[in-house]
């Protein structure tokens, strides 16, 4: 591979998970809201 | 029986929606797309439509659907005809049912057919063939009336089967079903999908052919051509792209969210579905599709065949390469995350007509299930015996393509300049576990609208080939592929009723060679110089009317008998997708008697 090439796939792919993770993240550590919420098992 | 569907767990909400977005477009769509449109340059415009236009229109959808659940609407006809006073609303949130069945109609075929390939991965069926046969084989599979196992109407069966499962799975509901399936279905896809893509990627050089190699399938894919940025029909195919990938302008995320309560966080769920899209199609979809096959087959082959028709006709025979077992185990894998991409997807289509019908008519469950069963069973068998008629395409183009468009741009019309973005953007940030950057605020009233009608007009006068600099700086031609050329069908020159007494051709030339054998006559016309232009074959029953030699042109006829032309598979496709829409304005406007009686009418 081109070193362009390698670059840009490292960048956007790194970019990417780190991004999804990090909004993955907040979800699975967000404070539950009061009940009754919309959630029938929490 | 009062609509009283709810989500189970937060996880489960997002894993849904997310799976409702991740569908096969992801492994398939995207890779082709980028290999096309400028390699990594590709993903400068496909993020800046995702920030521009896919987040502000999830956020939009999201909001949508959670303001309309308040009213306990969950479908997109009457959370519409809440937003505003014009009750004409309520028949543009049509788009919102209506799309989902026509899509479901040819979406769970294809859903079968990776059902089918993962039972055929198990029994070790393609172990041992060449290429052209792993592709005959998918020819056989969807030719009704071939069987690839002896099982006579193999394909119907496939279909049949999956579409109970669907059925079955929607009639235990949203946390009892649907929400199940996406909390084994996501996780093993993103499982399956990073072991393809680590295979995809450790291949290297396989030395099969000089430029077999997985690397340079990477290469072909990232490296940035930041020259195509000036092109308009890159800038086109990414927002394309990200309009279809997230299943914006469908109903179903605005049905999905509508079970959200108000207190409850939108923005950051819109957020992490978008992402873990976009995760599943940047890194894994494109990690595994292009390079194992440019590692088996040569980047020439892969330029020249870079298409859908890969994932079922190409990729057993480069499993095959890693032996009966692990080509098998990975078959299972390949086929399993497409079947689940398939079905997280199918399933959410199912629910804007249950809760329409849950909502309106009071059905239980299992009935507005079973109902939904029965129409995707009668608008999707014709797309399984008259596939190779076109019926499937047609039904892609006009329910899965140009009604998603023309849906997505009215209700952000709707929503940001006529509910009022105000009142839009309290609904967003209401309860939101995250920070809305103000900024999204004048996206989604200027720019997003803009984006959507410029697609809009970009759908309805495509120029020829999608070049849009020549249509700008030299001569416009309308594309066949547009919606213009799609409804006046300017690519059929040829053979224009629905039933002739002859068989005209299609094109003009020298007759090269006409001869028949014992099923069927042949007629090959090609230019002067000699090069075959176009094939025709027809049954012997028919007469033949022309020699070697002749000089033929279009709408010369070549056969004489009795014909039925293409043209009426795809009127025929294109009247049941219109009675369809009628039909469920017809139960929107008993809905909305039914609402006037009881004196529900919003606003």
């Amino acid at each position: 591979m081109t070193t362009a090439a390698l670059i840009t796939m490292i960048t956007v792919q790194a970019l990417v998970t780190i991004i999804s993770g990090y909004f993955f993240w907040k979800i699975l550590t967000a404070k539950p809201k009061p009940e009754p919420d919309s959630y029938s098992e929490e | 029986m009062a609509n009283r569907e709810q989500w189970g767990t937060r996880i489960g909400l997002v894993l849904a929606m997310a799976g409702n977005a991740v569908g096969l477009g992801n492994f398939l769509r995207f890779p082709v797309q980028a290999v096309q449109n400028g390699g990594g340059a590709f993903i400068i415009p496909y993020l800046v439509c995702f920030l521009l236009m896919g987040i502000p229109l999830l956020w939009i959808e999201w909001s949508i659907g959670r303001f309309g659940g308040r009213s306990n609407n969950h479908s997109t006809p009457f959370i519409m005809d809440s937003m505003d006073k014009r009750h004409f609303w309520k028949y543009v949130g049509v788009f919102g049912i209506f799309t989902n069945i026509g899509v479901a109609a040819y979406y769970c075929y294809i859903e079968s057919w990776t059902m089918s390939y993962v039972f055929h991965s198990i029994i070790q069926t393609f172990t041992g063939m060449s290429q052209d046969e792993v592709a005959s084989f998918f020819v056989k599979y969807v030719d009704v009336g071939q069987s690839t196992t002896g099982i006579p109407f193999e394909s119907v069966l496939f279909y049949l089967i999956c579409l109970g499962l669907n059925t079955y799975i929607l009639s235990r509901g949203l946390s009892g079903g649907v929400e199940k399936v996406a909390k084994i279905g996501m996780p093993l896809l993103i499982l399956f999908g990073i072991l393809l893509a680590v295979r995809g990627i450790t291949l290297g050089n396989t030395g099969l052919c000089a430029d077999c190699d997985s690397h340079i399938g990477m290469n072909f894919l990232w490296e940035p051509q930041f020259d195509k940025l000036l092109d308009l029909k890159v800038w086109f195919a990414a927002a394309g792209q990200i309009f279809f990938t997230l299943s914006l302008g469908m109903g179903t995320i605005q049905c999905y969210a509508s079970y959200v309560r108000s207190k409850d966080d939108i923005a950051l769920n819109a957020m992490t579905a978008g992402w873990m899209n976009g995760f599943v199609e940047i890194v894994l979809g494109a990690s595994i599709v292009i390079p194992i096959s440019v590692g088996y087959l040569g980047l020439d082959w892969v330029k020249e065949n870079a298409g859908f028709s890969m994932a079922f006709q190409t990729m057993p025979y480069l499993f095959n390469q890693w032996g009966a077992f692990l080509g098998s185990f990975a078959g299972v894998m390949w086929f399993g995350l497409l079947f689940f991409a398939g079905i997280t997807s199918s399933l959410a289509m199912g629910t804007p007509w249950m809760g329409f019908m849950q909502d309106e008519f009071r059905w239980s469950r299992p009935k507005a299930a079973f109902t939904f069963g029965l129409l995707v069973l009668i608008m999707g068998l014709p797309t399984v015996f008259f596939f190779q008629e076109g019926f499937f395409d047609e039904y892609d183009y006009w329910a899965g393509t140009a009604s998603l468009v023309i849906f997505a741009t009215f209700e952000t019309i709707l929503f940001s300049w006529i509910f009022g973005i105000e009142r839009g953007w309290k609904e967003l940030i209401q309860g939101a576990d995250m920070k809305v950057p103000v900024i999204f605020k004048y996206i989604m009233v200027f720019i997003t609208p803009l984006f959507l009608i410029i697609i809009l007009l970009g759908t309805l006068i495509t120029p020829k080939n999608g070049d849009w600099q020549k249509a700008f700086t030299e001569k416009y031609e309308l594309d066949h592929g547009s919606l213009i050329g799609k409804l006046t069908h300017s690519n059929i020159v040829a053979n224009r009723s629905w039933f002739s007494n002859r068989f005209e051709s299609e094109v003009s030339g020298i007759v090269i060679n006409a001869y028949s054998d014992q099923k069927n006559h042949y007629v090959i016309i090609g230019d002067e110089t000699g090069r075959v232009v176009k094939t025709y074959a027809q049954p012997i029953t028919k007469e033949m009317v022309v020699n070697t030699g002749d000089k033929v042109e279009i709408s010369t006829p070549l056969f004489r008998g009795r014909f039925v032309n293409p043209i009426f598979y795809l009127d025929l496709s294109r009247i049941m997708l219109l009675s369809l829409f009628i039909f469920i304005c017809v139960l929107v406007y008993k809905a909305y008697k039914k609402r006037q009686k009881i004196n529900r009418i919003p606003l």
